[in-house]
């Protein structure tokens, strides 16, 4: 009975679900060789990028799909997808030769990319389908020797870095869906911080699928020298079609001696509707590498878009002194499914990590923490802690908590808390009798319980995440 | 102000509420006594409209509207207030963000423009004083960690903020050593006007020694089966219920 008011909540429909009618240049659906070769040929690629793509597609024929999350993810069939979607705009030099189509797309979800009318201190690389759009205050970055541009144009310009770096943290043969990425990535961003220098301004990436039936890969490459500072944002939202999309990306982050990288991700892909029906499937690969002594890298993610999620942002601490940081919020509801959480592979000594995760579960959806946190031999007083919550929402979802510990050197200290709660009707009713609706009831608790992972994110995106946490959980009581 | 008429509610399908009736009118305090089990927590839970119980007959018109049509926020918004018998713990919400959400739902309600910070903050003093509550528990999270009195204050101290038409004391001296009692009455006496009213519900004529009321009733079996001014709860305290529990059942 109780249970009927919690279920008696408006629904929200998912913000960002509308389409862009623009031309899109889209090649037809499947994957082989050739496929490869078009991509590589439709972005201008030098002869060893292509043979990078074809070494990757190789070895993606041999693999199969991971079946070891907690997940039910449907057959999927790669034939089915087309590998490569773009805009059609003749690769314009400034904004006025930027599609207004596109342009008012951006802006309608809240990336404004005239820099005049831009946030304050952001710079975006606006990624549609397969292509980046425009990246903004890339002259002010440049003045510092900061580079920031799109991966296609990274690997024309920036040949040596790309080539030194890419595939330097995620082999190409590290996964399934990495390796398929390797093969078929289009688009995504490069970002390099030169020697001795503090980024001015957030640098951020918006990704955006548009076009139907097409798988979107993109790879993120970031590279902080010795003794810079960066911090990186990264938002990502689709329409609502009932066919689910396919995304698969990759994230590199290299940090040298001294410096410190912060990884941001609002994580807002289409998630489906309430039946389940569409959505996201995000497969993504993320990890970072503290090389140097004292290298510092933190992640926050606010996942709360996709249908399935599967993502493990982590990071190898190979530098003396280094650590590394993951706090986490994710939501699911009604149908979505997410098994996410992080790896921390201690290699140098003194290096320390902070798992933060934060789980809330509603509807019939199944949320999963998986962590792993390996100490090395040479590990020496390597210390870990982490702390797994989960937050359900009604009595139909499930939170899963799968913590993997390797500890090789008895000097290592690694410690493990998990709790588990529920919104219970008492604390609604109290709110209500407070003059406070069940679902602003739900929105306060549930962002009082990610606070401390909300925190984490810069100014502009917290607010954000607050709201989206909210409009995520309406209706999803009970 | 209040009128309830002929009111049956249940829990689980369990009767509790046989045909209760009691009329309230601003500037009044009605204090509600009677045994374990005769409905007298039933009767705040019906009246704020918790989803655990079911009405099955009768009528409460609050201020000229149908209370029991209205949803258990709005009837908040409209003026009743219910300071809980056991407060619950909101873990990560802070006491300053639960109580200026819960003011400007109340002015969104009543049309006005939400509360600007400085005005929030002072207000937030001054009520502070008036329940002589502690800084740092307003700076926790919502009750979490409060000891019982502590609570009992917190709810005080809420109904101070939000200035209730009608409040609902239930049970407010349970847990409550002599201290905090003189306290939180006082913050109810300081709150009286002509304009409002309270119900206090209690067990114990100790309560009464300090916030006074003009009316008491006892609620025996799921209705007021007796009335009259504060003797009657001297007399109680002196008799116990038995000889209305006889009398009741004798007739």
């Amino acid at each position: 009975m109780a249970e009927d008011i919690l279920h008696e909540v408006t629904q929200a429909d998912y913000k960002y679900g509308f389409t862009t009618d623009i031309e899109t240049d889209i090649i037809p659906i499947g994957l082989n060789e050739e496929v490869v070769r078009i991509i590589s040929a439709k972005k201008n690629e030098p002869e060893w990028m292509l043979e990078y793509r074809l070494k990757a597609y190789q070895h993606w024929t041999t693999m199969t799909m991971p079946d070891w999350a907690h997940l039910n993810v449907p057959e999927i069939d790669y034939q089915s997808i087309s590998y490569y979607a773009a805009p059609r705009t003749n690769n314009p030099k400034s904004l006025d030769e930027v599609d207004p189509e596109l342009l008012k797309t951006f802006n309608k979800l809240g990336i404004p990319l005239e820099e005049q009318m831009a946030l304050s201190g952001i710079a975006v690389d606006a990624v549609m389908d397969s292509v980046s759009v425009k990246t903004t205050f890339k002259e002010t970055l440049a003045e510092k020797g900061i580079i920031f541009c799109s991966f296609s144009e990274a690997v024309e310009h920036h040949p040596d870095l790309i080539r030194k770096y890419m595939s330097s943290v995620v082999p190409v043969s590290d996964n399934f869906y990495a390796t398929l990425n390797s093969a078929v990535f289009s688009d995504g961003s490069f970002v390099y911080i030169p020697k001795g220098v503090r980024c001015p301004m957030e640098l951020s990436t918006y990704f955006r699928i548009n076009a139907i039936n097409t798988g979107q890969f993109e790879r993120t490459l970031i590279v902080a020298d010795e003794d810079s500072y960066v911090s990186y944002l990264e938002g990502c939202t689709a329409p609502s079609r009932d066919e689910n999309q396919l995304h698969a990306a990759i994230v590199e982050i290299v940090v040298m001696k001294n410096a410190e990288v912060k990884y941001s991700t609002v994580q807002n892909w289409y998630p489906g509707d309430k039946n389940g029906k569409g959505g996201v499937y995000n497969f993504v690969t993320k990890r970072g590498i503290c090389k140097g002594e004292n290298a510092k890298l933190s992640w926050t993610q606010v996942e709360t878009g996709s249908a399935i999620t599967w993502k493990y942002p982590s990071c190898i601490l190979l530098g003396d002194n280094s650590s590394a940081e993951f706090y986490s919020v994710a939501v699911t509801n009604h149908h979505q499914q997410a098994d996410t959480g992080t790896k921390m592979i201690h290699l140098g000594r003194n290096t320390r990590s902070h798992i933060l995760s934060k789980g809330i579960s509603a509807g019939v959806s199944n949320n999963s923490y998986r962590g792993l946190v390996r100490v090395g031999a040479n590990a020496d007083n390597a210390r870990n802690f982490s702390q797994c919550d989960s937050l359900l929402l009604g009595d139909k979802c499930g939170a899963h908590t799968f913590p993997y510990m390797e500890v090789n050197n008895e000097t290592a200290v690694v410690e493990h808390e998990a709790t588990t709660s529920k919104i219970s009707e008492d604390q609604i009713f109290y709110c209500n009798q407070r003059g406070i609706s069940t679902e602003d009831a739900v929105g306060l608790i549930v962002n009082g319980y990610a606070k401390e992972v909300l925190n984490k994110l810069p100014m502009e995106f917290a607010v954000e995440a607050q709201k989206l946490l909210q409009i995520t959980l309406e209706g999803s009581v009970g | 102000m209040l009128e309830i008429k002929n009111l049956h509610a249940s829990i689980n399908g369990k009767e509790i509420l046989k045909g209760l009736n009691l009329t309230v009118r601003a500037g009044e305090i009605h204090a509600i006594m009677g045994p374990n089990g005769a409905g007298k927590s039933t009767l705040s839970s019906v009246l704020t409209g918790n989803p655990a119980f079911e009405v099955t007959h009768g009528e409460v018109t609050f201020l000229g509207k149908d209370l029991l049509e209205l949803a258990p926020e709005k009837r908040a918004n409209e003026g009743i207030f219910l300071s809980f018998q056991y407060p619950v713990e909101i873990p990560g919400v802070s006491m300053v963000n639960f109580m200026r959400t819960a003011i400007n739902e109340q002015r969104k309600y009543r049309g006005l423009a939400p509360v600007s910070a400085t005005d929030f903050l002072r207000m937030m003093r001054e009520k502070k004083e008036l329940v002589e509550m502690d800084n740092k528990l307003t700076n926790r999270s919502v009750n979490e960690g409060f000891s019982g009195g502590e609570k009992k204050r917190n709810e005080i101290f809420q109904m101070a903020m939000l200035e209730p038409k009608l409040s609902i004391l239930d049970e407010t001296d349970s847990g409550l050593d002599i201290d905090a009692l003189r306290i939180v009455a006082n913050g109810v006496n300081k709150l009286k006007s002509a304009n409002n009213a309270s119900i206090v519900i209690t067990h114990y004529q100790r309560l009464l020694d300090y916030i006074v009321p003009d009316f008491v009733h006892v609620l025996y079996d799921g209705r007021i089966v007796k009335s009259g001014d504060k003797t009657l709860a001297f007399e109680l305290e002196e008799k116990g219920y038995d000889w209305i529990k006889q009398e009741v059942e004798g007739k």
